[in-house]
C-alpha cells in the first residue's frame, strides 16, 4: 500500500515539505484527467488527490463546479475513479488519494469502496462532508485496509474537535486555510498559520493546508509552517485553459516553492 | 418512548450531521442557542406573542363541504396555514430562527427557497429585525415564481438567482451552505424546512408543531373528536410535520403525506423520494433520497416549486420506516384539479403544494368513505401560482396555452 504519510515525511526531510495536486476525475475526459496527474506528479507534485464529481458539491468553488458538472454530463460513472487510481498509479510512484462527497461511498457500499480502492492502488480517502462523528463505517473499513483517511479541520474548529479529527485522521490533517469554500485567492489567510500551529499543538504528526494557494510563492509560505500544501482550483483552471501541458507546467512552477530556502 | 419526545440529532437511523467542518462550530453553536432559548420562559413568550400579533395565530379552521361531496363524503377540515401573514405556514419557523439570531448576535441572514414563500418569509422577519438577507433561489424557480422574487426585494433583500445544477430548490441550498461555510462568523443560515443537518430538523419541528397543536383541538371542539386521518403534502416536508406532529402518539389517528408525483412516478419527471427514493445523505442528514446506483442526485420534477426538491426530512423517513405515517403521491394534474375544484366550491385558492394534500384527501375521502373526517394542512395561499394557474387553465385572454 502506498501510503502519504511516508511521502509528506520524506518530503519534509528532503525540501520544505509536500505538494499535493488535487484534480477532477473525468474533466475535461477522463483519458486527459489521467494524463493531467502524471503530468503533475512527473513536474514535481508529490500527492495526488483526485476528485470524484458528485452532483451537489458544496464545499467546491466555481472552478471545481463547472470542472465536475462537465465530468459529470460526459458520462462519469464512480468505476471511472477506481480506473483512473489504477491508471495513474501504473505510470507514476505518487500515492493517490481520492477525495469525495460521501453519498457515492455509502450507495457503492463502505466496505466494498474501501476493498475496490485498495485494489486499485489507492492510498485513501478525504472526506470533505464527512466528520470524525459520523465516520464508523470507514473508520472501520481503512483500518481493516490499511488505506489513509484524511478528515478537515478549520479554523472555526475547537481544541476538542481537533484532537478528535487528529485521532480519526491517518495521512495528514487537511487545513482549511480560510473560513470558505474551494478557489484560488490572492493570498492565503493568516488563519491557516494560526490553525496549523494549534493542530501541532494538539499533536498532529502532519497538516496541509488547502483552499487559497495558487502560486510558488504561497506553497513556500505555506510551507514555512506546514508539512503540505494543497492546491486545487489553480490547476483545474489551468487544465481548462491550456490543456495537460498547462497543468503540468502550473506544477513545475508551483514545485518550485517546496524548495528550502 | 413518546414518538412525540423524539429529538435529533437522529430518528432511527435517519438524520445526522455529514457536514463540512467548518460549519461543525456553526452548528453547535446553533444548538446550544436553541437548547437555551427552549428552556427559557421569556423565549417561548416572544415567539407566542409574535404569532399573535404578527402571523395571526391561531390560524382557523374552516370545514369545506361542498369540497367533500368530491371526496366520498367524508368530512374534510382544512387548517388555515394559507391566511398566516405571508401567506403560509413558513413564517411560524422564520421567526422562530430569526429570534434565535438575536441571541447568537449575528447580524446577517441567508435562507434558500423554492417557492418563494421561506425566502419571503425570511426577507418579512429581516425587514422587522433590521437584519441583513440573503435569499438563495433557484433559476428556473425565480421565473415561475417571479412575483415572490419581487415580494422579497421590495422588503429588501437581496435574491440570489442560482444558476447551478438543476436551478432549483437543491442547488438553491447547495448555494446557500456555500455561502454559510465562507461567511460562517457573521451570517446564520434560516433553514426552511425538516431536512439539512442536526438541529435543523428538531428546530425547525418544534416551531412548525404548532400547527397540530392547534388543529387537534380546534377539531376536538368542532367535532368531539379526533381526526380519522390528517392529510399535509411534503416536500422537505415541514408543513407536514407540523401537523403531524401533535398526533403522533394518536395511534387511531392515520397520517398521510402527499409527495410531489409530477408527470407520474412511473415516469422519470416525478418528486416522490419517499415513494420512490432509497436512504442516502443529502444535505447534511441521512434521508430518502432520490438518487442514482452512484449516488449522485436525481432532478425532481414538480409543477409546484416548494415540492420540487429531491430529498425529504429524516423524521420522514422515519415515520414512513416505522410505518406510523403513509407517504403517496399526487400528479401535478390532480393537484392542479383539486386547485381549481377547492377554488370553485369553496373560495379559497390554495398553493399548488398544498393542492397536492387536496388531491390527496379527496382519495382518501373515497377510500375512507362517509364516517371518516380528514384534516388538511392548507399550508399556503395560491396567489404566488396565479401565473401557472392561468397557463395551466387558459385563463389569461388568448385562451389554453
Amino acid at each position: 500500500m502506498r501510503n502519504v504519510g511516508p511521502v509528506i515525511a520524506r518530503r519534509n526531510e528532503e525540501a520544505a515539505g509536500a505538494l499535493i495536486g488535487y484534480l477532477p476525475v473525468g474533466f475535461p475526459t477522463l483519458d486527459e484527467s489521467v494524463d493531467a496527474a502524471v503530468a503533475l506528479v512527473e513536474n514535481g507534485v508529490d500527492v495526488l488527490e483526485l476528485g470524484l464529481p458528485y452532483s451537489d458539491p458544496v464545499m467546491d468553488g466555481t472552478v471545481i463546479q463547472a470542472a465536475t458538472q462537465q465530468a459529470l454530463a460526459n458520462g462519469f460513472r464512480l468505476a471511472h475513479g477506481f480506473e483512473a487510481v489504477r491508471r495513474v498509479t501504473e505510470r507514476v510512484d505518487a500515492p493517490v488519494l481520492l477525495m469525495t462527497y460521501w453519498n457515492p461511498v455509502v450507495q457503492y457500499g463502505v466496505d466494498r469502496f474501501a476493498d475496490d480502492l485498495a485494489a486499485a492502488g489507492g492510498a485513501g480517502l478525504i472526506t470533505p462532508d464527512l466528520i470524525p462523528d459520523e465516520a464508523a463505517d470507514w473508520i472501520a473499513a481503512s483500518e481493516r485496509t490499511g488505506l489513509d483517511r484524511v478528515f478537515l479541520a478549520a479554523p472555526t474548529s475547537t481544541d476538542a474537535r481537533l484532537r478528535k479529527t487528529i485521532d480519526a485522521s491517518r495521512g495528514f490533517v487537511y487545513a482549511v486555510s480560510t473560513m470558505g469554500i474551494t478557489g484560488a485567492r490572492s493570498d492565503v489567510d493568516r488563519a491557516a498559520r494560526t490553525l496549523v500551529a494549534r493542530l501541532g499543538e494538539a499533536g498532529s504528526p502532519a497538516s496541509c493546508v488547502g483552499v487559497g494557494i495558487s502560486t510558488a510563492a504561497q506553497v513556500a509560505e505555506v510551507l514555512e509552517y506546514a508539512e503540505g500544501a494543497i492546491v486545487g482550483s489553480a490547476l483545474v483552471k489551468a487544465l481548462a485553459d491550456g490543456g495537460v501541458d498547462a497543468a503540468g507546467a502550473l506544477a513545475a512552477e508551483l514545485a518550485r516553492g517546496t524548495v528550502r530556502q | 418512548m413518546a414518538l412525540r419526545a423524539q429529538t435529533g440529532p437522529y430518528f432511527g437511523e435517519f438524520g445526522g450531521r455529514f457536514v463540512p467542518e467548518s460549519l461543525v462550530a456553526a452548528l453547535d453553536e446553533l444548538s446550544e442557542a436553541y437548547t437555551l432559548a427552549k428552556l427559557d420562559p421569556a423565549f417561548g413568550e416572544e415567539l407566542a406573542e409574535l404569532g399573535r400579533s404578527y402571523t395571526g395565530r391561531p390560524s382557523i379552521i374552516t370545514e369545506v363541504p361542498r369540497f367533500a361531496e368530491h371526496a366520498g363524503g367524508a368530512r374534510i377540515i382544512l387548517k388555515r396555514e394559507d391566511l398566516n401573514h405571508t401567506g403560509s405556514h413558513k413564517i411560524n419557523n422564520v421567526l422562530g430562527q430569526a429570534l434565535l439570531t438575536k441571541r447568537i448576535g449575528k447580524q446577517r441572514v441567508i435562507a434558500e427557497t423554492g417557492a418563494g414563500q421561506h425566502g419571503v418569509a425570511t426577507a418579512t422577519a429581516a425587514a422587522l429585525f433590521g437584519l441583513d438577507c440573503t435569499i438563495y433561489m433557484g433559476e428556473v424557480d425565480t421565473e415561475r415564481q417571479a412575483l415572490n422574487v419581487a415580494r422579497m426585494r421590495l422588503l429588501g433583500a437581496e435574491v440570489i438567482a442560482v444558476k447551478t445544477g438543476s436551478r432549483t430548490l437543491k442547488d438553491a441550498i447547495n448555494d446557500a451552505m456555500r455561502d454559510w461555510v465562507t461567511n460562517v462568523e457573521t451570517t446564520n443560515y434560516i433553514f426552511g424546512t425538516v431536512a439539512g443537518p442536526h438541529p435543523f430538523p428538531e428546530m425547525v419541528r418544534d416551531f412548525q408543531k404548532i400547527i397540530g397543536e392547534e388543529a387537534r383541538q380546534q377539531v376536538l371542539d368542532l367535532t368531539g373528536a379526533l381526526p380519522t386521518a390528517v392529510a399535509a403534502c411534503v416536500g422537505g416536508g415541514s408543513n407536514a410535520i407540523g401537523i403531524f406532529h401533535a398526533f403522533l402518539d394518536d395511534a387511531d389517528v392515520a397520517l398521510y403525506g402527499y409527495e410531489a408525483g409530477g408527470e407520474g412516478v412511473e415516469t422519470p419527471r416525478h418528486a416522490a423520494t419517499i415513494s420512490k427514493g432509497r436512504p442516502g445523505v443529502l444535505h447534511g442528514a441521512r434521508s430518502y433520497l432520490l438518487q442514482d446506483e452512484d449516488g449522485q442526485t436525481i432532478e425532481s420534477h414538480s409543477i409546484s416549486a416548494g415540492l420540487d426538491y429531491p430529498g425529504v426530512g429524516p423524521e420522514h423517513s422515519w415515520l414512513a420506516a416505522l410505518g406510523r405515517a403513509t407517504y403517496r403521491a399526487v400528479t401535478d394534474d390532480a393537484a392542479m384539479q383539486a386547485l381549481r375544484l377547492l377554488t370553485r366550491t369553496e373560495g379559497i385558492i390554495p398553493a399548488i403544494e398544498s393542492a397536492h394534500a387536496l388531491a390527496g384527501a379527496i382519495e382518501l375521502g373515497n377510500e375512507l368513505g362517509g364516517d371518516a373526517t380528514i384534516l388538511v394542512n392548507l399550508s399556503g395561499r395560491g396567489d404566488k401560482d396565479m401565473d401557472t394557474a392561468a397557463r395551466y387553465f387558459g385563463l389569461y385572454d388568448g385562451g389554453e396555452q
